[in-house]
């Protein structure tokens, strides 16, 4: 269907995007990146419901927070090609003077960005802040957010989740990256999260599954699903399982890429494997 | 020198509770936060008259700085209030990442600052988180003095678009500032005018500073009383003002001398204008048990201590 290879489209473009941007200062976060590609591209294109423009109370649009600010490749990336600012802005990625900080902030202005993150583990209270405001206006529109799934090793998180589920915050889809690998190891190494849709569950979420957040479809599906379960009295946890370095196949199937930028000749491979189809930057 | 008169005793945190009272029947944008301290932040009119507007977030500090930057997203005007301590030092990363770095408009309302909430001993007390906050890019921080100057710093701060911390007390003080006196962020107050010491409090201490005043005054030392309750910004002209004037300055505060107001003013002198100082302050140490004015008195923080510095930094000109 033409909608959906516009997507895949957007898909490959991303990746490409991705790993340019950290090849060229070498430095930056491609693995979950790339892992999270297929979620970034379908949340922006095919499920929130955006205004046009930026502004940042966004009364009356969707609002989307990056609580695991690493991966601001891929924000940035969806961003641009969205057209929140210009696609040409990525050569800045990292650089001095550029509003592409290397964690997502809104403190050089950059449009599409509402908070700023890296410090883990605080995104979820902050998209649980701006779901309370929307119920205070009156807006009836959705607070999205995403976090890495060995954040969720920080305290403040169980502080919000309980919270959320406590009051009743309902208009609320928070995502978890569970591509179980973090910068030491893989996750039920480093400290065990289990179960993370029991815990959730237990907390009092209503709690759902993309079994691939890799499979774009997949994703789609479920993020409309997830929408579908708001307003009903409990937030939404959507567990999404991906792989990190998805697309690339050398950086798939270990934590190896976590935060490390690949040399010319990976770049070389990396792109062969992901088509130019939109134009790059 | 000029009187002031002590309209009776009232708690600085009261102040906050009376100008949180009166945000909430004027400005729909207010909201409040508290992490399961509502009494002792005496917001209990804000939360009946305003339901709607009050999140009780339970015994999670970090969660309610998050939960504060985010509802200022949409427009909302956030208090988040809590013990001083509870309030900065333990959520310092949340205050800095998700309200300072990210520029929102919440106001951070701490009670029991300082040695003066007493028998609870050192980990209640905080005598760092000046320091704290005004190290924070972005940050306006503020100590007032009384009941009536908290409660109007409280209505000020809401017009204000930026991060504040606003810190106040427990213990019942003397309330002599006037009920009507506009509070203006970063603009010091001239209490007293003279000619060979200025003396700078801010909080509690500043009645204590126009006490010794008073004393140093019957022994023949004219000491001008600057009231600085906007630690930062500081009003850097007011201090050189005086202190090109007197020459030499005693500042006070319920505080550790490193971080604190003292400090600033160092600074500013060093800058422009240096002088002999002394720092009526704690001396990098943790508090303990104890009545408020015992407290007071054994770490230095009371009216005698001032005029002692006076007398000090008098022999220093």
């Amino acid at each position: 269907m033409a909608k959906n290879q516009e997507l895949q489209d957007l898909v490959y473009q991303v990746r490409r995007d991705i790993l340019r941007m950290v090849h060229k200062v070498n430095s930056g976060h491609p693995g979950g990146s790339l892992g999270c590609t297929e979620f970034f591209v379908a949340l922006y294109n095919e499920v929130m419901d955006l205004k046009e423009g930026f502004d940042m109370d966004g009364i009356g649009e969707d609002l989307f927070f990056l609580s695991n600010g690493h991966i601001s490749p891929v924000f940035y990336s969806v961003l641009a090609r969205k057209g929140y600012f210009p696609v040409e802005e990525l050569n800045t990625f990292r650089l001095i003077n550029s509003r592409l900080q290397g964690h997502p902030t809104t403190h050089e202005g950059l449009p599409g960005v509402r908070i700023a993150s890296g410090s883990l583990g605080q995104g979820m209270s902050v998209a649980i802040g701006a779901a309370l405001a929307k119920k205070l206006n009156g807006d009836n529109h959705l607070v999205f957010s995403l976090h890495g799934d060995g954040e969720l090793q920080e305290g403040q998180n169980w502080e919000a989740i309980m919270y959320a589920a406590g009051n009743r915050v309902d208009n609320l889809i928070a995502t978890v990256d569970r591509n179980g690998q973090q910068i030491d190891g893989p996750t039920e190494k480093v400290l065990p999260l289990g179960d993370v849709a029991e815990k959730f569950k237990v907390f009092g979420w209503d709690v759902m599954e993309i079994a691939n957040g890799n499979d774009l479809d997949q994703v789609v599906a479920g993020l409309k699903e997830a929408k579908s379960r708001t307003g009903k009295g409990k937030p939404v946890c959507i567990v999404m399982t991906t792989e990190m370095g998805n697309g690339v196949d050398f950086m798939m199937h270990t934590h190896a890429w976590h935060g490390k930028a690949p040399s010319d000749e990976q770049l070389a491979v990396a792109l062969a494997q992901n088509p130019e189809t939109l134009g790059d930057y | 020198m000029t009187k002031y008169t002590d309209q009776g005793k009232q708690d600085t945190r009261s102040g906050y509770g009376a100008g949180m009272t009166e945000l909430g029947r004027t400005n729909p944008n207010v909201v409040a936060l508290c992490a399961d301290l509502v009494g002792s932040l005496k917001i209990e009119t804000f939360i009946e008259e305003n339901p709607e507007r009050f999140f009780q977030v339970g015994i999670a500090e970090a969660n309610m700085m998050g939960l504060a930057a985010g509802l200022t997203i949409g427009g909302k005007i956030p208090f988040a209030s809590s013990f001083a301590n509870f309030a900065t030092g333990r959520v310092y990363d949340q205050i800095r990442q998700s309200i300072a770095y990210s520029d929102k408009n919440v106001k951070i309302c701490a009670s029991h600052a300082g040695l003066t909430l007493g028998e609870d001993g050192a980990t209640h007390q905080i005598l760092e988180d000046i320091g704290l906050m005004k190290m924070l890019p972005g940050m306006t921080v503020i100590n007032p003095c009384d009941f009536n100057q908290t409660k109007a710093a409280t209505i000020a701060i809401a017009d204000h678009h930026g991060p504040v911390y606003l810190r106040f007390g427990r213990p019942k003080v003397p309330n002599f500032t006037p009920v009507d006196q506009k509070f203006e962020i970063g603009k010091a107050l001239m209490l007293n005018e003279g000619t060979d010491v200025t003396i700078i409090a801010t909080g509690h201490l500043v009645w204590e500073a126009l006490l010794a005043a008073e004393s140093l005054e019957n022994q023949g030392i004219s000491a001008e009383v600057i009231n600085i309750h906007t630690i930062k910004p500081l009003d850097e002209k007011a201090i050189l003002d005086s202190v090109k004037k007197t020459g030499c300055v005693v500042t006070a505060e319920e505080h550790n001398y490193l971080g604190g107001l003292g400090e600033s003013i160092s600074g500013v002198l060093a800058m422009h204008h240096p002088a002999p100082q002394e720092f009526v302050a704690t001396k990098d140490t943790f508090g303990e048990s104890g009545t408020p004015e015992q407290l007071m008195e054994k770490y230095g923080l009371n009216n005698k201590a001032i005029e002692e510095a006076v007398l000090r930094v008098l022999k220093r000109k």
